[in-house]
């Protein structure tokens, strides 16, 4: 199969899967990019986050990032169509049901459900992120004092990112 | 902006579209586009919404690909990427910290979360096969919950 097609079809697939947003097929991505099709590194998948993370606009634009390094512009749009178009449409026609259901048992039983799973690949987007970032122990002495400043103060992440620039420009990492 | 600065919405409106954003698949920020643009204008105020929220954010992002295809390599700006990545998984791991702090309290969660992470994160299976095996599970044991 084409690479093209083969983003499109990966990615479309995702779309219906990506409860909690993008963030969540991460992890998924990653195994299909980095391992099933080597198209990039392990390094190069966490630099494109960053990039993505830095950058103005939706998380999402990863998808594009990645697109891109995998096939040019056409992958660049392919890749971010795919992500969009099937949850688009699908999210357009439940709006229109959803009000219906305001506190039916069922829907406060999948959201509880749905819940632990969308964290837990969160998580997992951190940690397989963490073990693309590494060099060793300043990379994760990097990422566990971002994480602990993100929890316990109200600094913008932009400034951990321009502070860790520095670092990494000074060749700490 | 959309409760505060235009009043398209009122507060509860907008908690309603967040939540169901937030359960449906697919980047949550598209998705409040299209939900929002459909309520005022149908499949166009969709698109609109859609275009309106994704174009410049497209453009800067294909800019920063071209720069990195072209500068990416070099020393100064790989030892910069790599700072910014490993603080870029510190985030991401904080975000999903202060999700999981609800879960806290409920083993029936906690068991799941542990489940999925690590059939995800450490063994690496492919994330389709796991969730639909364990998301109706989950659901399950929480309608169960609730009956209780």
């Amino acid at each position: 199969m084409s690479t093209l097609a083969t983003l499109a079809w990966r990615f479309t697939l995702l779309s219906f899967v990506a409860v909690g947003g993008v963030t969540s097929v991460l992890p998924e991505v990653h195994r299909v990019v980095v391992d099933v099709h080597h198209w990039l590194t392990d390094a190069q998948f966490t630099q494109l986050f960053a990039i993505s993370q830095a950058a103005p606009g939706p998380n999402m634009l990863l998808v594009t990032l990645i697109g891109w390094q995998v096939a040019g512009l056409p992958g660049a749009l392919v890749a971010t169509a795919a992500m969009c178009a099937p949850c688009c449409t699908l999210s357009y026609f439940v709006a229109r049901v959803w009000q219906r259901f305001r506190g039916a048992p069922w829907r406060r039983a999948v959201e509880a459900g749905v819940a632990p799973i969308t964290v837990a690949l969160v998580l997992a987007t951190g940690w397989v992120l963490m073990k693309g970032a590494t060099t060793g122990w300043p990379a994760y002495a990097i990422s566990i004092v971002t994480a602990g400043l993100v929890l316990s103060t109200r600094i913008n992440p932009l400034w951990l990112f321009a502070a860790a620039a520095l670092l990494g420009l000074s060749g700490v990492v | 902006m959309l409760v505060e600065e235009r009043r398209w919405l009122t507060p509860q409106e907008f908690t309603d579209v967040f939540s169901l954003c937030n359960f449906l698949p697919g980047p949550n920020v598209v998705n409040v586009s299209i939900v929002v643009g459909a309520r005022f204008q149908g499949v166009r105020g969709s698109l609109v919404a859609f275009a309106g929220l994704l174009t410049l954010p497209l453009i800067a992002i294909l800019t920063l690909a071209v720069l990195y295809d072209r500068f990416g390599q070099l020393p100064g700006i790989d030892a910069v990427l790599r700072g910014v990545g490993a603080a870029a998984a510190g985030l991401i791991s904080a975000t999903g910290i202060r999700m999981a702090a609800p879960l806290a309290g409920m083993p029936r969660a906690l068991v799941f979360l542990l489940i999925t992470f690590v059939a995800i994160a450490i063994l690496r299976w492919p994330l389709i096969p796991v969730l639909l095996a364990l998301a109706p599970l989950s659901v399950l044991a929480a309608a169960w919950a609730q009956r209780r």
